[in-house]
């Protein structure tokens, strides 16, 4: 089978961090946004996976090169000249997506769940429409563009955006497997595959919606990124709790790469990612944080509802919260108070920042 | 010569900016760099050869701590040591009008008047010296400093004196430190018979104004200003006012900067199994400080104070009994008397110095608002505050007594 993630553009929600690299290789849960998606896929029997990016990326084409080999699958590049919106790179990329004849998968690469491929695979194979789409449950569905969808069948009738009255509270989860024959709908144009594909589709009878288990996100912008890096940890405990840090000062979920340091008297969690290298030093307070590759973070300091880049240093006795994202290698002096502060890579941090703004 | 000292301590209705630190004791006995604000006129007044008495002038009602470091400075510096309770506020020169012979019992020659909410070196010799140079033994000596660098002018009697004018008159100020002889009593008394007189002319008086009233500065020098009395002895050193309960910590970083040259045995120092210490640190001797915490610069360090591990402190006061639980940093803020703040907090407050580039400039007399809203400024927490584990206080006033519970950030906390 195949697949064909949409990548887009320049990730800019998520700057600072996509200053520094493409979106699908900063790390959620210390590992590549990406790479989530790509061994999700393979386990649901994907060999080829096109990425539809709007630009080009050194660091993209050499990341998806190892990948190729330490997974053993096919990933090629679809590069628009111009943006397409999210239903143009499929025509774009018809050729290799009808190759095989086989129902393919399409995915938005801001999306975090636990991946059911393969029983999307199964579910579009049993109705036998034209395409599926994963739907999951939003507690506020007025905020949203909602699926009106048969109870028993799944059959879509509708899609209603922002309900003012309660017709449904599932949404589209941006993740969809498609017949190749959805392929004679689209045109080579900029074209929304949620507003101008899908409705006529469900007016056919075409479209079916498969409900998720278990958490979702869109992760593309850092208040999300670290809700769903909470949800993500949350699911881990359940399925693999032996990959989550413990020990004395460990509080709830943590994720820890093996290749961190940890200092003494420091209190970490709930809902933490430590990545690759990352130096932690004496009685830091970490809570809601993702700290990435190669980071220091000196001693005393307290960290909440922060990403902090690579590469960065964080002063002692340093507070961060409410969402302070520190881009690539961003040094925080001593004893500073950064609130909702997103940092651009490389700056030199020496004043606090006590209300949120953008550093450039 | 004998000479007197006086100092206005002022009562309980002066130091209203001082608050909620005054609401625990009267605003001349809070500790700038470890010792009662007034014990630093106190030293400096005790120096001077040939003085006799020390007397402490206000209309606080005779009050426990007042008694007991009158007590305790009358043994440290070996020197009479009085407190003359006005029967009401009369001014700064009504006061020393109604206690003038026992300012003068003794045969004192000359007399020092000295301003309990300034922090100065207290040059009294050098306004001594000047005085004799100048060879009138009857002129009255006013300490002045520059508003700005300027040498400004050259001329040191006192043509013209306005209290707070509204627009440009001189580069100098009045530090609120003054050298006078007996005949002051004179131009006093003639201001006080002025004033009954036009008492005595104004029937409808409603009782409150009293003829005792007497200001020095705008009463008796305006009068004497152009007469060739009065001179000012312009001083190169440091000089603040002690106004607000933020420059008490600027106060504080004047006499820890002093302390270096007067007493470097009160300067913390950096020793094995101490904590480290940056800077000019006092550190009471009763206080439990954990070696792993940084102190400095410009740190006063209460007595029974207790500091935990990793605890980071600068520009800040700590009054006795309060305790700082690991990791907390406080900056620029005054922790009131037993308080306690729990580990990871920080608690910061704005740092009210004047322009640190400019070396002459002074420090403003601060507003609590400006257009309608706190302007930020020191941090101070009255006593017996709490502060939870891991919040932020910023820029905030917390009344005593209160139990806080979240983050708090411009604010008064009733």
């Amino acid at each position: 089978m195949r697949a064909l993630i949409l990548v887009g553009g320049f990730g800019t929600r998520l700057r600072p961090l996509t200053l520094s690299r493409p979106k699908p290789l900063v790390q959620f849960c210390n590992k590549a946004v990406l790479l989530h998606q790509l061994e999700a896929l393979l386990q649901a029997g994907v060999t080829h996976v096109v990425l539809a990016v709007s630009y080009m990326s050194e660091a993209l084409g050499a990341a998806m090169r190892e990948q190729e080999q330490r997974l053993g699958i096919r990933i090629s590049l679809s590069h628009e000249k111009e943006p397409l919106g999210t239903a143009g790179p499929l025509a774009l990329a018809r050729d290799l997506l009808a190759e095989d004849g086989e129902p393919f998968f399409v995915l938005n690469s801001d999306v975090i769940c636990e991946f059911p491929f393969a029983a999307l695979a199964q579910f579009h194979r049993h109705h036998g429409g034209e395409g599926s789409l994963v739907v999951t449950r939003v507690e506020e569905p007025a905020k949203y563009g909602v699926v009106v969808s048969e109870p028993d069948t799944g059959r879509i009738c509708r899609f209603v955006e922002k309900p003012r009255v309660f017709v449904s509270n599932k949404i589209n989860a941006g993740l969809y497997i498609f017949s190749p024959g959805i392929l004679q709908r689209i045109q080579l144009r900029p074209t929304s595959i949620e507003k101008e594909i899908f409705p006529a589709m469900a007016q056919e009878g075409q479209l079916y919606a498969m409900e998720l288990q278990g958490f979702w996100m869109d992760i593309g912008q850092p208040k999300d990124f670290l809700t769903g890096m909470c949800m993500y940890l949350q699911a881990l405990r359940a399925q693999h709790p032996e990959k989550l840090h413990s020990g004395p000062g460990v509080v709830g979920n943590v994720l820890v790469d093996p290749s961190a340091k940890i200092g003494a008297n420091c209190v970490i969690g709930p809902n933490v990612t430590i990545g690759a290298g990352v130096v932690v030093e004496d009685g830091v307070r970490i809570k809601r944080c993702t700290v990435l590759e190669g980071a220091r973070i000196r001693s005393h300091s307290w960290l909440e509802s922060c990403i902090v880049g690579w590469s960065c240093s964080v002063g002692q006795w340093v507070r961060m919260e409410n969402v302070t994202v520190l881009g690539e290698d961003v040094i925080v002096n001593d004893e500073l108070y950064l609130n909702g502060a997103n940092v651009l890579p490389h700056k030199s941090i020496s004043e606090s920042v006590p209300e949120p703004r953008i550093i450039m | 010569m004998p000479l007197k000292a006086v100092i206005l301590i002022g009562g309980p209705q002066k130091g209203t900016r001082f608050r909620p630190l005054s609401f625990e004791m009267p605003k001349p006995l809070f500790p700038v760099a470890g010792v009662p604000m007034v014990q630093h006129h106190i030293e400096a007044c005790a120096k001077v050869p040939g003085m006799k008495e020390i007397l402490l002038m206000g209309f606080y009602q005779p009050h426990e701590a007042l008694s007991r470091f009158l007590v305790s400075a009358q043994q440290e510096f070996k020197i009479p040591i009085r407190y003359l309770q006005e029967y009401a506020a009369l001014g700064t020169g009504g006061g020393i009008y109604h206690f003038r012979d026992q300012i003068l019992s003794g045969g004192a020659e000359a007399f020092f008047v000295l301003n309990a909410d300034v922090c100065s070196e207290f040059p009294l010799q050098e306004m001594l010296e000047f005085r004799q140079q100048h060879g009138d033994a009857h002129s009255f000596v006013i300490l002045g400093t520059t508003v700005s660098g300027s040498a400004g002018e050259q001329r040191s009697f006192v043509q013209h004196y306005v209290e707070k004018p509204s627009t440009f008159v001189s580069e100098i100020i009045n530090c609120g430190i003054y050298l006078f002889t007996p005949a002051i009593f004179q131009h006093i008394g003639e201001v006080f018979q002025r004033n009954q007189q036009e008492l005595v002319l104004e029937e409808s008086s409603n009782g409150w104004q009293r003829a005792e009233v007497i200001r020095l500065e705008q009463d008796v020098f305006t009068a004497l200003a152009g007469r060739g009395k009065l001179y000012v002895y312009k001083t190169d050193g440091f000089w603040s006012q002690i106004k607000s309960a933020g420059s008490a910590i600027y106060a504080s970083r004047l006499y820890l900067n002093q302390y270096s040259k007067s007493h470097p045995e009160r300067l913390a120092q950096n020793k094995p199994g101490g904590p480290i210490i940056r800077g000019n640190v006092y550190i009471h001797p009763t206080a439990s400080i954990d070696s792993t915490a940084v102190l400095g610069p410009n740190v006063s360090i209460g007595e029974g104070v207790t500091v935990g591990a990793g605890v980071r402190v600068r520009e800040s006061i700590v009054l006795h009994g309060a305790s700082l639980h690991d990791h907390t940093c406080v900056l620029n803020t005054i922790v009131g008397w037993d308080s306690t703040i729990g580990r990871w907090a920080r608690v910061e407050g704005t740092p009210s110095d004047p322009n640190p580039n400019d070396p002459y400039a002074k420090i403003d007399s601060e507003t609590l608002f400006r257009d309608g809203r706190l302007t930020p400024s020191i941090t101070i927490l009255g006593c017996s505050v709490t502060i939870p584990a891991e919040v932020v206080i910023l820029n905030s006033i917390v009344l005593p007594h209160k139990e806080l519970s979240r983050s708090y950030k411009n604010q008064i906390i009733l």
